[in-house]
């Protein structure tokens, strides 16, 4: 056995190198920029305590409060529209690769299915702006050139790369709900179809939560896509603006629009309240609930 | 009626040659619909590399053939772009990445699962915590820092940053796996006098397959990030092989060629790994953040 003492020592001689790493890069940058939303760091000789100003200018400052808005609600759309396509189509593509009828070529369909999702979004992007270019003539309308249709079709790329997400999380999820539950079933004379919603879903449905949460979070940490297809200022007129672009534009500057670094340390926080409020909510609530419904 | 037949077990018979019945046929018509939709805009870019500007356009899903296969647009891209330099630098990067993530993690895993103390479930939960922490958003500290340590502009700057961004989930996943090695054998590791890192060292071996998921799932996000290298490494000597493409194909936006043949090069290599590990890749997707 091992003393309290030596075991103390030990934990803290072993995970030392690794927290040490993910304080100073992850969540000391992350404080410091909360901290730096109170301050106003640029321009003065010394940091100034500043209070609330930062959050002022971005609420009230007609064009800055304007487009950060705009970014919020196209970032809702954005992440909205991922849950409700690429949820149903995971389910459908999990459902189908457990369905017990492929035998060898499971694995080769599931490998297949995922490529999308190992490219990098810059491919994607030029890919599917290629494809869609009137010049090959698949589509004779400006998809990304149109305000009303821009977000949605970036939306709906990204959806194209990121459904082995969902697919492969309900899939191993499936995998795990226990034979003798479907043969069962199957003695009691249900089918594949009555077996998969009355058995099957019901103890994946705990998996649906998580993906929800973890697209939320990645559908606003959104970035890449956005601006690998349109650069920092996604037009048309900022109608596929999401909160990543503009945090970027906030901090880096962009043609017309000067660098703030303390700005952009109030837009982080912003966002970071966004996702963290709704993540803690999910875990309270949701989680919570699902794990005592599910067995 | 012949007697014989019914030696063959009922089911080994159907496992052998399953009979094509319609709802057979109709799992798999869906699923290659599918694969056709996941992998059928990846080919045409591939194919269309391989082929002359005219030919791209007269016929976009024609396979190249004798008259219009031309490998120009790959040409271009080696003497016009920086692909070599670009290479290099995702491999550094990429590789040291997943170094140091799943030496750092198998580490502190293997401590957090054996040192059953209160501090080690604190500390395990701020590994969870990360997971979902969004570490762009510290973006501008980053910056601050990385000047003042004069990290600005190098590989060194993203390695950190990358590594302190897979350690959570490494973390987490490796503490799954650490928790099935059986306690008898570290017992019997301990009784026969090993330190506690010579201990680490022997259950090492069983914990396989999780180093290989932690360094599956550790590649993907890190070589195919575009952030990160915009602010931290923009400049030529330092651009990854994503930000080489991205500014590759914002450049020469009329070639063509060219133009697919940098996303092809910028695709390959990445398809071709998530292809031979696979397995391990999801099944540390599904595991990590299933907790």
């Amino acid at each position: 056995m091992i003393s309290p003492a030596a075991a103390y020592r030990n934990l803290l001689l072993f995970v030392l190198p690794a927290l040490a790493v993910y304080l100073v890069f992850a969540v000391l940058p992350l404080a410091t920029s909360i901290v730096m939303s109170f301050f106003q760091t640029s321009g003065t000789s010394s940091d100034t305590f500043v209070g609330l100003a930062n959050y002022e200018r971005l609420f009230t400052h007609p064009t800055i409060s304007g487009r950060f808005w705009n970014a919020l609600l196209n970032n809702m759309q954005y992440f909205a529209i991922h849950l409700i396509v690429e949820v149903p189509m995971g389910l459908l593509l999990a459902a189908l690769l457990t369905s017990g009828k492929l035998a060898r070529s499971e694995g080769i369909y599931r490998t297949l299915l995922f490529i999308p999702a190992t490219l990098s979004v810059v491919i994607v992007g030029f890919v599917w702006r290629l494809i869609i270019n009137p010049l090959w003539g698949l589509v004779g309308f400006p998809l990304l050139g149109t305000e009303s249709t821009a977000l949605t079709t970036i939306s709906l790329m990204s959806v194209w790369q990121y459904f082995g997400i969902p697919m492969v999380f309900l899939y191993s999820a499936l995998l795990a709900v226990p034979n003798e539950l479907v043969e069962a079933a199957n003695i009691d004379g249900a089918g594949g179809w009555t077996t998969f919603w009355k058995i099957k879903f019901p103890l994946i449905a705990p998996q649906f939560g998580l993906i929800a949460i973890l697209t939320y979070i990645w559908t606003f940490n959104g970035f890449d896509l956005v601006f690998a297809l349109n650069g920092s200022a996604p037009g048309p007129n900022y109608s596929t603006d999401i909160l990543g672009t503009y945090f970027y534009r906030t901090f880096f500057g962009s043609s017309g629009q000067l660098a703030d670094l303390d700005l952009g340390a109030a837009v982080a926080t912003i966002i970071f309240l966004t996702v963290l409020l709704v993540t803690a909510a999910y875990f309270w609530l949701i989680q919570r609930r699902l794990k005592s419904y599910s067995v | 009626m012949s007697a014989p037949d019914l030696t063959i077990p009922v089911a080994r018979r159907r496992q052998d040659r399953e009979p094509w019945t319609l709802e057979r046929i109709i799992v798999h018509a869906l699923l290659i619909f599918f694969v056709v939709l996941a992998i059928g805009p990846v080919l045409i870019v591939i194919i269309n590399s391989l082929k002359t500007t005219p030919a791209i356009f007269g016929g976009p899903f024609d396979l190249p053939t004798a008259k219009t296969f031309s490998l120009e647009g790959y040409k271009r891209v080696f003497t016009r772009g920086n692909f070599i330099v670009n290479y290099r630098n995702s491999l550094i990067v990429t590789v040291t990445t997943i170094v140091l993530t799943v030496v750092l993690s198998t580490l502190a895993a293997f401590a957090l699962v054996e040192y059953r103390v209160r501090l080690a479930s604190l500390l395990g939960g701020l590994f969870v915590l990360g997971i979902m922490l969004p570490i762009r958003l510290g973006t501008i500290p980053l910056i601050q820092m990385m000047l003042a340590w004069k990290l600005m502009d190098t590989l060194a700057a993203l390695i950190l940053v990358y590594t302190a961004m897979s350690i959570p989930i490494a973390v987490t996943l490796m503490v799954t796996y650490f928790r099935t090695v059986p306690t008898d054998l570290k017992e019997a590791a301990r009784m026969d006098g090993a330190s506690e890192l010579r201990t680490f060292w022997i259950v090492l071996p069983l914990v396989r397959p999780g180093l290989a998921a932690v360094a599956a799932l550790t590649m993907l996000p890190v070589w195919n990030d575009l952030w990160f290298p915009l602010i931290l490494a923009p400049s030529r000597q330092n651009q990854t092989v994503t930000l080489g493409v991205q500014q590759f194909v914002g450049q020469f936006m009329n070639d063509y060629p060219a133009l697919l043949a940098a996303l092809t090069l910028g695709a390959v290599p990445l398809v071709l790994l998530f292809t031979l590990f696979s397995r391990q890749f999801i099944s540390g997707l599904s595991k990590g953040y299933s907790k």
